[in-house]
């Protein structure tokens, strides 16, 4: 999330012992279904139906040579099905790793954490499950604590969960800091989020004719309206697993100059550009559709960030400057 | 290349684990097709062999069979191989395919991904699903969080340049790490300071540069009864004395103030008077400055004086 964060791994079919683990995986896949489809398989495993057919045929292919030559795997696919019948002693998946065990347990904890009515109980089992699955590979998720309070008030969270199971329409009066202003409108929620530490609504607002995450502590004031919620066919989830700013190429490009004690900003915002200019300062390039909120941005900074492009913004933030100065005086 | 390679090892692996006795190296070089015949180059291919096996956490049990004076050999028991049995009912599975979720493209993606293949491999159908409710997401921006998550995983001692807030250079830390906590979205790092000779916890976005390794995995100890979530919530909390603030705001503005004032009073001419609390002077400073000329502090003098000296700055 912040301007220098790193992409995640996602490609799983690079290297060799990727396609091992694979190919470890795919015979008790098979074996425990006993009859499974090719194309059903290929999603499961995230790959094409040709990469399969090849995964299935190296398998086929496993000879041992000594004492004598013997093929441990027998399997066909025919017909668009699997069948495997034979797999030697590889009909089990490997057991978890430490890393396997504790990010589906993490996981599963931080569900079980999440405030709220919900019923617990499945996820309370299946952690229990898992755990003694895992065996010793469970006992490093211990080291990984996530505290789940998405620090947006109770009842402003119990009724937007309760418009959303009830599928209504809510009207919000929502705070927008960037430019402080309390803004009316009506929204059809979609879902909740907690990213970072705070939740969200991600929902279609009717004003805006878009989606848009509303964080629920900003909520100044909300109700359910007596409206079914009507969120178009059209409207896709904000991808907010790379990043909730996503500038675009038509935003304002935004210049400005960090002190040593300014430099927070380069890790709170996404900056295109982070240029070290000695002596601890920074130069960092940003892109904003508005930029209301960076002029707010300098005035907090004072002298330990210059915004210093474009000139009209540089000019505001004078003017506010003196204005606001001149009511001390 | 790497095709030949994927076969090689898949051959090793189903090899070792049919094998009822130990098998010593030239009995595998035998068995599995894809190794060079000649000795030497043999044996340096199987070593690295060995090695990945054991990195994707397969049991490699080295020893020699019972009543036999051969060299040393080579197995994989199926027991420590399998997963043992696990059956999860249909709510348990949908569960499971949301806490994958959760890292999306977190530093523990990849292996979240991983073990959700093993386990729909052992059988359970761990659909994506949505269900109503929240859907939480973890974030690893820092780069520090992979290399802290091996130390604590592995229990090793490592070292890092730190910047502490408030100096104005980073600091070398020595630490056993005990465990990593995420706090209202920020990671942090609690264990043993090793220089100051106390607990210590340090928030991961203010690690400047690498995290290295200073000792072998087993070599810290995490004391009995050590509760890592409580040394953070501890550390992040010291107690502050709460002041009130006197505000005028401009009529329509300043939300954000508003918010939290303990009062809200009218005033003249298009201004309110707005009551608030607030502990850190520097900071509520600058959030007030930020409003620029829609607030004006009345007291306490300080935070007027440091409201001023935020907007003279500006200004330089």
């Amino acid at each position: 999330m912040t301007g220098r964060a790193r992409a995640g791994r996602a490609n799983r079919t690079g290297t060799a012992t990727d396609r091992l683990q694979r190919l470890l995986a795919l015979v008790p896949y098979v074996v425990s279904r006993e009859v499974v489809g090719l194309a059903e398989t290929a999603d499961a495993f995230g790959v094409t139906e040709s990469e399969l057919v090849d995964d299935l045929n190296m398998l086929w292919c496993v000879e041992l040579r000594s004492p004598d030559p013997y093929c441990p795997i027998d399997l066909s696919y025919e017909g668009g099905e699997i069948v495997v019948s034979q797999a030697e002693s590889m009909d089990r998946p490997l057991r978890l790793g430490p890393d396997e065990a504790s990010a589906l347990l993490i996981g599963l904890r931080m569900l079980a954490d999440l405030p709220g009515p919900q019923d617990k109980s499945a996820l309370r089992r299946t952690i229990a499950k898992l755990e003694a699955a895992a065996g010793e590979a469970a006992a490093a998720s211990a080291k990984v604590a996530v505290h789940m309070d998405g620090r947006a008030p109770a009842d402003v969270q119990a009724q937007v969960a309760d418009a959303m199971r009830q599928g209504r329409r809510l009207h919000l009066s929502y705070y927008v800091p960037g430019r402080d202003e309390a803004t009316e409108r009506d929204v059809d929620p979609m879902r909740l989020l907690l990213l970072e530490g705070r939740t969200y609504l991600e929902a279609w607002c009717r004003s805006a004719d878009a989606v848009r995450l509303f964080r629920l502590d900003r909520v100044l004031a909300l109700n359910v309206l007596d409206i079914a919620a009507e969120v178009p066919d059209t409207a896709e989830h904000i991808d907010v697993d790379s990043g909730l700013f996503r500038p675009s190429a038509t935003d304002v490009r935004v210049e400005l100059e960090l002190a040593e004690a300014g430099q927070w900003v380069a890790d709170y915002y996404p900056c295109e550009q982070v240029t070290e200019l000695g002596d601890g300062r920074l130069k960092v390039v940003l892109r904003t559709p508005d930029t209301r909120w960076v002029r707010r941005l300098a005035l907090r900074l004072g002298e330990d960030g210059h915004v210093t492009a474009p000139a009209d913004l540089v000019q505001e933030i004078e003017e506010e400057a003196t204005a606001a100065l001149a009511q001390y005086a | 290349m790497s095709r030949q390679k994927t076969e090689r090892l898949l051959s090793l692996v189903v090899c070792l684990l049919s094998a009822r006795r130990y098998l010593t190296a030239s009995q595998i070089r035998h068995a599995v097709p894809g190794y060079p015949d000649a000795f030497d180059a043999f044996k340096r291919m199987f070593e690295r062999d060995k090695d990945e096996l054991r990195e994707l956490g397969i049991p490699l049990e080295t020893g020699t069979n019972p009543g036999s004076d051969e060299e040393v050999g080579y197995r994989i028991s199926p027991q420590a191989y399998e997963l043992p049995e696990i059956r999860l009912e249909p709510d348990e599975a949908a569960v499971l395919g949301l806490a994958a979720r959760v890292w999306r493209q977190a530093e523990l993606a990849g292996a979240a991904a991983g073990g959700l293949l093993k386990l729909r491999a052992a059988g359970i159908d761990a659909e994506e699903t949505t269900q109503p409710g929240i859907e939480p997401r973890l974030q690893t921006g820092e780069a520090a969080f992979g290399p802290l998550w091996q130390a604590v995983r592995d229990r090793r001692p490592v070292t890092f340049a730190y910047q502490a807030a408030g100096r104005a250079t980073p600091q070398r830390r020595n630490l056993e790490p005990w465990g990593v906590v995420n706090r209202q979205g920020h990671w942090y790092v609690a264990g043993f300071d090793l220089d100051r000779g106390s607990e210590r916890v340090f928030r991961l976005s203010r690690i400047d540069g690498p995290v290295a390794f200073t000792g072998p995995p087993g070599s810290v100890t995490v004391p009995d009864g050590t509760d890592v979530r409580t040394l953070v919530q501890a550390a992040g909390s010291e107690p502050r004395s709460v002041r009130t603030a006197v505000l005028r705001i401009r009529s329509g503005t300043g939300y954000g103030l508003r918010r939290r004032a303990n009062s809200d009073q009218p005033g003249q001419e298009g201004w309110d008077v707005v009551a608030a609390p607030f502990s850190d002077a520097g900071w509520y400073a600058d959030y007030i400055a930020s409003f620029g000329a829609d607030v004006v502090v009345v007291e306490p003098v300080d935070l007027r004086e440091a409201v001023i000296g935020r907007l003279k700055g500006a200004l330089a």
